[in-house]
């Protein structure tokens, strides 16, 4: 009977021992957990989309709890309510987050820009364009092939009829888009504010870039001469708004004789 | 122990009886975690840490559980021991030396009762080595995973680039990748017999 019993109660004996050593030392040993981290992660909305610059959700709330940034208003999926949210845990004064959303500057759809080769590569904007910047005729334009599709983490850009076209409403402003368009035509612009955007990246020369696509700005500055408030500039052939200054009177947007200054309001 | 059996020891476990490609032991961590040769090389060093803490701890207690003629509880009492023993060091690193628990942390947990920890630390009962020597064996071993995993790790990149049918595409692959860096060290016996034999 002790041939069985000893070996039975010896393991079952180490096993209890064991178990309470580690529970134990896990009281004893434990390491205080950040509880203002803890509570602003859970405020945060979890997306880890790295729009505030930090890695995810959870170190940005360890850089605000920890007092490495003191920015309250960095979390643009999250907006204004998770910023005095946060500003409440951390005790200081509410900041608000200007509402923004990504836009795609490129008219340069099928109709206006036309394709120059047959492109049957990986299908990858960033690929395309290291082999002679692309189908298109434009090298400035959208390729329309979806790297920034790919980057959305929240499905609001689409390719339409050759051009990427990003939803205002489902953008959650994380900049992941902007990163991945190897053309760099993805800008932020901020919501319900109406303003003149250049929809267009083409640098070439006006007859050039007129061949390339009938939507490309031609650097004619008619449109610097028609703004009152010196918001437009023109610099590579290409018009510039400054969004500080454009007050979206719009009549740059008038007299552009290739309609690549437009008038928009991003609703969200 | 003199400076010869050393040598033959350790390089046996590397290379001929290799444990990961020769006595398929750890297979789980090998083929999980040879994505990359960063995270291959976080997996490896914990690995040889463990390997050779949980031998240190065990040897005294086979010793004991031989002296009364228990000796056929080694497996259980090493299972409950190694795995109370890894997860008391992952505390104790948390709490004393945070650096070495950010670079260890996530693959403390993996190999609590990984079984190439287990078969080094009864394969050295079996062989009936002394306390020096089981320690030897198991940081040959440990290394051994290490050189498998980094060799996996360079195979599994350059599988990522290659044109594979479609139907190999995955795992399959990286399992037929395994089997041959697993018999290119059948290549290695006799080496070490012919070395110090």
């Amino acid at each position: 009977m002790t041939e069985i019993l000893f070996p039975i109660l010896l393991v079952a004996g180490i096993g209890l021992v064991l178990g309470l050593g580690l529970a134990i030392a896990s009281k004893v040993m434990a390491v205080p957990v950040d509880e203002k981290a803890e509570a602003i992660t859970a405020v945060l909305p979890g997306a880890n989309c790295g729009a505030c610059g930090f890695s995810g959700c959870a170190g940005y709330a360890a850089a605000l709890s920890s007092g490495k940034t003191d920015q309250t208003n960095l979390c643009a999926p999250g907006g204004t309510s998770a910023a005095t949210e946060i500003a409440e845990i951390l005790g200081t004064a509410p900041a608000s987050v200007l509402p923004t959303t990504a836009v795609v500057m490129c008219m340069g759809n099928s109709a206006n820009s036309h394709d120059k080769m047959t492109y049957k590569g990986v299908s990858s904007c960033r690929m395309a364009t290291q082999l002679f910047g692309g189908a298109k005729e434009c090298t400035y334009g959208c390729l329309g092939l979806g790297d920034c599709v790919d980057a959305c983490e929240f499905d609001a850009i689409h390719i339409c009829d050759g051009v990427a076209r990003i939803s205002t409403i489902a953008c959650h402003s994380c900049k992941a888009c902007v990163k991945a368009c190897p053309k760099g035509l993805i800008t932020m612009l901020p919501l319900n504010v109406t303003q003149a955007a250049v929809l267009c990246n083409n640098k070439e020369k006006g007859a050039a870039a007129r061949k390339h696509c009938k939507a490309a700005c031609i650097g004619c500055m008619k449109c610097v001469k028609a703004c009152e408030h010196d918001a437009v500039k023109v610099e590579n052939f290409l018009a510039s708004v400054d969004p500080k200054k454009c007050i979206g009177c719009g009549k740059c947007h008038e007299v552009c004789p290739v309609g690549c200054i437009d008038l928009i309001t991003p609703k969200g | 122990m003199n400076t010869a059996q050393v040598f033959s020891i350790i390089l046996t476990a590397i290379l001929t009886e290799n444990f990961v490609l020769c006595k398929f032991l750890g297979i789980c961590p090998f083929l999980g975690v040879s994505k990359k040769v960063d995270t291959a090389l976080g997996m490896s060093v914990a690995v040889i840490f463990v390997m050779l803490i949980s031998t240190a701890v065990t040897y005294p207690i086979n010793s004991l559980l031989n002296q009364y003629d228990l000796g056929y509880l080694q497996t259980i009492v090493c299972i409950l021991v190694i795995a109370a023993l890894v997860q008391l060091v992952e505390i104790v690193l948390k709490k004393y030396i945070k650096s070495l628990y950010n670079a260890l942390g996530i693959y403390l947990p993996l190999i609590t009762t990984n079984c190439a920890v287990l078969g080094v630390v009864l394969l050295n009962f079996d062989n009936s080595y002394s306390f020096g020597l089981s320690m030897v064996n198991s940081l040959g071993a440990g290394i051994g995973f290490l050189v498998a995993m980094l060799i996996f790790a360079g195979v599994r990149s350059r599988l990522e680039t290659a044109d594979i049918p479609e139907g190999l595409k995955g795992l399959p692959a990286t399992l037929i990748a395994a089997s041959l860096t697993s018999v290119s060290f059948l290549g290695f016996s006799g080496v070490v017999d012919g070395i110090f034999g």
